[in-house]
């Protein structure tokens, strides 16, 4: 028997219409853990570099996580994978929710969709019983509108949906997956769903999900919850509200959003509003809030409080569920206000595009427009009204129709099609995506490393258990490190002292703190990220926020009374080093070089070359990688990724002198 | 006779639907402890809590498994409070032929919550435990109710049960024949 997984994927091939249920190897369970980790062993694998995203022969992975459905409080994530049509590399996104333990209990770790269905269908999955069913009468239908209609067609309201709307049909570069509670955003992984001929996957389970050593592991639950209770009672001091408890930020709860918008860049990521929240703001914000907001609810089997019903009707329904941060992003990007915010977040989840990328495409857009580069002939009948400007473009971008064509590709391919100096204009992606818009003064070494190797492609997806600002006093100072019991063996002395000196005279940004200390704060955040997407416990009770309850001494507690393997927190590390390298490596292959690892040019005002390359330098050197990045030889080898070694030696990705400039591939093509 | 004034303890958990934010960690924990050994499986369609939802309606109902009922009722209204409608069934406990809540998935069996017992007991049974956010809450309640009348005999509940079958008369004239024959 299999305990905490199933271990069964489900194989669909829509060209063929084959449905497959196939046993999976315990050994890669061993290695990987599961979720990302086994998603991206399948796509090294099975997708060769020259595979386009468009491809039939892309694989689209929708994956519960080792300890997805479990009673492991929050452990509920579905990691959807593949290769993304925006920025050609391994596109990884995750969603909270029902929706991967409703896989588990209908049997699955994985659904694995390969080629591409002639006409729209959706996916019924019933336990053993699974269907490619005809969705050609919901074509054109929202992803929430979608997922109701499907739920009275089969008669099954349990069945937990994950739908695309029009964006995804449409293949934008940005298209969601959304599930109503949540979406899995990023990347354009809706679009490959769009290009698959799929409009939804339905699933019901009510098959068992087995523990292997059940009395450890409950106690280990009956902690965690209580750890919870006692960070809901004992918010960080010294931090702003936002950042103080855990769980997502609670932007449906907390009102007060001094924090996002005075620190977060407005517009086309341009404008620092650093006088904007004053009285008047703070209790017009707090009104419509209360309005909005209908009820705060849950992810499967999680206390926290991260989303709402929201009753600001949207296209195909009268109330939507909001997750944590898309309430700012529209309101940002067009200047605007929170009810603006509310109106255009339920259109856009219902057309199923991302909550980050989308307000950013058209508030470029609209700077276009002003500077003269988009003129009247570019966006016949464009409004005049800001806010109206906004719903224009989405309209158009979902059905890809005349600029909205050139925009569904987001900023960077829009500003290269459309030229005449739009380039410039593009100041907020990395590696082509587009970044949560911040613009700070002083460069942060540690986020530094973190914009730029992050391969999520999202800070919020490496960063989380370092306070972002030195505390303003001694004493609470001495107070945050009192109790951080989170931090690994053998770093206590180390992480402690920086938190006690850090803002003392002579102990700040740039040159503070040392390389090597930077290295493993780095290495640390990025190492609990990489469990929780094995995993599949949320980020937000995990590696996002500060003190959270899951840490590097009990996740392997978790994982070896779960499932029966013993592992210790040195093992765990080096599995969530194997999958980052492995990921790494998958997009190394696909031509990502060190020259893609850059924040946008004026992330911050004063910036340091000489300092940040040695910060490139050095942590890739601490990762094992070479100084384009690359895993080498020895360190593919310590991890048991041997087989990497090889196929970029044959590629000529690697040489056996290692100091040989390497062969770019398939990334680096600019498209037509 | 006159029955005597008894004090009882009442279990009873306390349901604030506002209070739930539908997280269903109920199902997940009832499921395990009824699992055995303890803990060792989980199946929301085993548990004996389920959490009636509809999202876009703001409907979230916990509601326990009950009695066993051998045929659907008639009840089909529908109730609106505070202008959202449910169903009669939304509220109803009942493990019926109805619809497929409170039966074990692989039998068909039905379901009844039991309060956690357990040896040693449970502080409150464990949904109240898990859930963290007080939509769920245990409480005793004294009650004071008319003591029984006297204890029957087996032979009374016997005969009882004879009467209902063939009717008191003919168990009269069975035992007066009875008693002739003596």
């Amino acid at each position: 028997m299999r305990y905490a997984e199933t271990g069964f994927n489900l194989e669909i091939d829509l060209s063929r219409g084959s449905i497959e249920r196939v046993a999976t190897d315990p050994r890669l369970t061993e290695l990987h853990l599961g979720g990302l980790g086994t998603n991206a062993k399948i796509l090294w694998d099975r997708v060769p570099p020259e595979v386009e995203p468009f491809s039939p022969d892309n694989l689209l992975i929708f994956s519960t996580g080792l300890l997805g459905g479990t009673p492991t409080p929050g452990a509920n994530r579905t990691i959807v994978s593949t290769f993304s049509p925006q920025t050609l590399l391994m596109a990884y996104s995750m969603m909270g929710g029902f929706w991967a333990p409703e896989l588990k209990y209908a049997g699955y770790d994985k659904v694995i969709i390969r080629g591409k269905s002639p006409d729209l269908v959706y996916l019924w999955i019933n336990n053993d019983k699974v269907e490619i069913r005809d969705a050609s009468h919901l074509q054109g239908k929202g992803a929430l509108e979608t997922a109701e209609l499907i739920r009275e067609e089969l008669k099954e309201p349990k069945a937990q949906m994950a739908a695309i709307g029009l964006a995804g049909e449409n293949r934008v570069y940005y298209a969601s997956i959304e599930h109503g509670r949540s979406s899995a955003s990023r990347g354009g992984i809706g679009a490959v769903m769009g290009d698959k001929g799929l409009k939804a996957i339905a699933v019901r389970g009510t098959k068992d999900i087995n523990i292997a050593r059940p009395d450890e592991f409950i106690e280990l639950c009956n902690e965690v919850l209580q750890y919870i209770q006692y960070r809901a009672e004992n918010p960080i001091k010294g931090v702003p509200p936002i950042l103080a408890g855990i769980g997502s930020p609670q932007e449906m709860a907390i009102d007060d959003e001094q924090w996002h918008t005075t620190s977060f860049a407005w517009g086309n990521a341009r404008h620092r509003r650093k006088d904007f929240w004053t009285k008047e703001i703070e209790e017009q914000w707090k009104k419509t809030q209360e309005k909005a907001v209908e009820r705060l609810i849950s992810c499967h089997n999680c206390p926290m409080k991260c989303g709402a019903i929201v009753t600001y009707p949207a296209l195909g329904v009268s109330k939507y569920m909001m997750k944590c941060y898309s309430k700012l992003t529209y309101t940002m990007a067009a200047m605007s206000d929170l009810d603006f915010g509310f109106r255009i977040a339920g259109h856009a989840q219902e057309y199923g595009v991302d909550g980050y990328t989308t307000p950013q495409v058209m508030a470029f857009a609209v700077e276009l427009y002003e500077a003269g580069i988009l003129t009247d002939e570019d966006l016949p009948g464009f409004p005049s009204d800001n806010e109206e400007r906004f719903f224009w473009l989405l309209d158009r971008i979902v059905r890809r129709e005349g600029i909205g064509d050139v925009l569904a590709n987001g900023v960077y391919w829009a500003a290269r099609h459309i030229g005449k100096g739009a380039e410039a204009y593009d100041r907020n992606t990395i590696k082509k995506h587009e970044q949560i818009p911040i613009k700070l003064g002083m460069l942060n070494p540690i986020y530094y490393i973190m914009w730029s190797t992050g391969e999520k492609a999202n800070i919020t997806q490496i960063e989380g258990q370092l306070p972002q600002a030195p505390f303003p006093t001694r004493e609470l100072r001495e107070e945050f490190v009192k109790d951080w019991i989170q931090i690994p063996t053998g770093k206590e002395e180390k992480f402690k002292r920086f938190i006690l000196d850090w803002g003392e005279p002579g102990k700040s940004f740039p040159d503070y703190p040392s390389i090597d200390l930077i290295c493993d704060l780095v290495d640390w955040q990025e190492t609990m990220h990489y469990i929780d997407d094995a995993t599949g416990v949320c980020a937000g009770l995990s590696s996002f926020p500060l003190k959270p309850p899951y840490h590097i001494h009990n996740l392997p507690n978790f994982i070896s009374s779960e499932t029966g393997m013993d592992i210790d927190e040195a093992e765990l590390s080096e599995i969530a080093k194997r999958n980052r390298t492995l990921l790494r490596a998958v997009n190394i292959r696909r031509g990502m070089r060190r020259k893609d690892e850059k924040p946008p040019e004026d992330h911050w005002k004063k910036r340091f070359p000489e300092l940040e390359a040695k910060l490139l330098d050095e942590y890739y050197k601490f990762k094992g990688w070479n100084n384009q990045g690359i895993p080498t030889q020895e360190s593919l080898h310590e991890l048991a990724l041997d087989y990497v070694s090889e196929d970029f030696l044959q590629r000529g990705i690697l040489t056996d002198d290692e100091g040989t400039p390497s062969k770019e591939t398939s990334a680096e093509k600019e498209k037509k | 006779m006159k029955g005597e004034k008894k004090k009882k303890i009442v279990k009873t958990i306390k349901v604030d639907a506002d209070k739930c934010n539908g997280c269903r960690a109920c199902e997940v924990v009832c499921s395990a402890f009824h699992a055995a050994p303890k803990y060792s499986s989980n199946n929301p369609a085993r548990s004996r809590i389920r959490v009636i939802h509809e999202p876009l309606k703001d409907v979230y109902l916990p509601v326990y498994a009950g009695e066993y009922a051998p045929a659907e009722c008639a009840g089909r209204d529908k109730y609106t409070i505070d202008g959202k409608e449910y169903d009669e069934c939304d509220f109803c406990r009942a493990s019926c032929p109805s619809r497929d809540l409170f039966k074990e998935p692989d039998s068909g069996l039905p379901l009844k919550c039991d309060m956690c017992e357990d040896d040693p007991p449970q502080k409150e049974p464990l949904c109240v435990q898990w859930c963290l956010n007080d939509a769920l809450t245990y409480e005793e309640r004294e009650e004071e109710v008319e003591e029984e009348e006297v204890e029957r005999e087996k032979l009374e509940i016997g005969l009882e049960s004879l009467a209902n079958e063939y009717g008191l008369d003919k168990i009269i004239d069975t035992v007066a024949r009875m008693s002739q024959k003596g």
